[in-house]
């Protein structure tokens, strides 16, 4: 069955540099810095890129964030956190429009 | 179903490949397995172990060991199974083994020194300051329990406060606690240091806990686990992990080297995981009784594709 998205498309990342290989360099180079170790450890990083990747709905970073949360120690539950983070916030963004509305509601009313 | 298709090379050709030898060096190590038999049945054991074995070193074989211990340079004897402690002859051996004057290591599941008649182990592992080096897989409870069986978790946190109480992992004691990590599944285990302080960390605030020193190792694609990568789908794409791992700086201090292991029947291997995949040393059976010491310095290694697990990120030492 045909489908837009392949499992085994995420290893060919790379091959992006294919074409414009220097502004893939410099993105990867870049990429690289950000996830190591910094003032948050290489764990707070994964869980963080984890949450972004299911708030953007990225399946490609699920799955690499996923096994790089797991391999850097991380568990289900902290990872469950995380993703309440995301959604919370997501939801929370929508909600928090919601001050918009009742402002043009309670002008416009009586 | 597997969907991962990489082509992974054998690991004997990634070694010549880098033009890279496995020679064994002095042998410093003598590791005893003494037996299968387990109270527990950990889905990541590369031996099958479990309380369904059998298979006990008898004090026959284990006086042969020490005969050749007594005529080599050996320093270190490692006590391993299975539940070493299921093996009625440990406190005997123990006593051996201080006896020739040798550094002594007990691999230990936690629950069996806690929950088990373990007395005249635990005597003797104050008296001849043995080094308890223990499994403790995750601080999380569902990892632990779900790779070791439902309860462990409460149990090894019981067990290290048992073992701190004894003096072990506390400064000046001389009685050290290591712990050992592998993960809860397919995948590579945590940057060691990073897991060290962590675990260090959470386990002194969370319990009271302190221990040495935390060693993370990746899971050995044999026995129990080698079953459950097969039947999960995830064998291929476990073995190539490793195999893309793979670091050549890894291979001259790779434990082979100067590690000797016995099996519970008294035939000698490379490591532990050689015995696992019953690949013997010098790829021909060759029993205790046939050998008058421990001398092998600069035969070939024994290898086969389940070493990527100890040449995959910092290895295996």
């Amino acid at each position: 069955m045909d489908t837009y998205y392949s499992p085994q498309d995420l290893p060919k990342f790379e091959e992006i540099g294919k074409d414009a290989p220097e502004l893939a360099k410099s993105f990867f180079d870049y990429y690289g810095q950000v996830f190591s170790e910094g003032e948050l450890t290489e764990r707070e990083k994964a869980l963080i890129a984890l949450a972004v990747a299911q708030t953007i709905q990225c399946p490609y970073c699920i799955d690499a964030y996923t096994r790089a949360c797991l391999e850097k120690g991380s568990n289900l539950a902290e990872m469950t956190e995380a993703l309440h983070v995301a959604t919370a916030i997501r939801g929370g963004a929508s909600l928090v429009h919601g001050v918009q509305m009742r402002n043009i509601a309670e002008k416009m009313s009586l | 179903m597997e969907t991962n298709t990489d082509q992974i090379p054998q690991f004997i050709q990634t070694l010549a490949a880098r033009k890279l030898g496995l020679k064994r060096y002095k042998t410093r190590i003598c590791q005893l397995n003494l037996g299968l038999i387990c109270n527990q049945a950990c889905k990541h054991c590369h031996l099958s172990a479990g309380p369904g074995r059998t298979e006990l070193m008898d004090r026959e074989t284990m006086a042969a060991v020490l005969d050749r211990i007594g005529k080599s340079e050996i320093e270190i004897v490692d006590i391993t199974g299975g539940a070493p402690e299921l093996n009625p002859h440990l406190p005997w051996l123990m006593d051996q083994v201080a006896g020739l004057g040798k550094q002594m290591m007990l691999r230990c599941n936690l629950s069996a020194l806690y929950e088990l008649k373990t007395d005249e182990v635990k005597e003797r592992l104050e008296t001849h300051k043995t080094t308890v080096v223990a499994s403790f897989p995750s601080l999380n409870l569902s990892q632990t329990d779900a790779q070791r069986g439902g309860g462990t978790h409460d149990l090894s946190i019981k067990a290290l406060k048992m073992l701190n109480d004894m003096g072990y992992g506390q400064e000046g004691s001389g009685l050290a606690l290591d712990l050992v990590s592998n993960p809860s599944g397919a995948f590579m285990p945590a940057a060691q240091d990073a897991a060290e302080k962590r675990f260090g960390k959470v386990l002194y605030e969370r319990f009271g806990i302190v221990f040495n020193h935390l060693f993370t190792f990746a899971n050995m694609p044999l026995g129990r686990f080698e079953i459950w990568l097969r039947k999960t789908g995830n064998y291929h794409s476990y073995l190539s992990t490793l195999h893309k791992g793979f670091n050549p700086c890894t291979v001259e201090g790779l434990m082979c080297r100067n590690l000797i292991s016995v099996s519970w029947d008294g035939y000698l291997y490379d490591c532990d995981f050689n015995l696992a995949a019953g690949l013997a040393m010098g790829n021909t059976p060759l029993h205790i009784s046939e050998v008058r010491d421990f001398s092998f310095e600069g035969r070939d290694i024994a290898a086969a594709d389940h070493c990527y697990a100890c040449t995959a990120g910092a290895g295996f030492t």
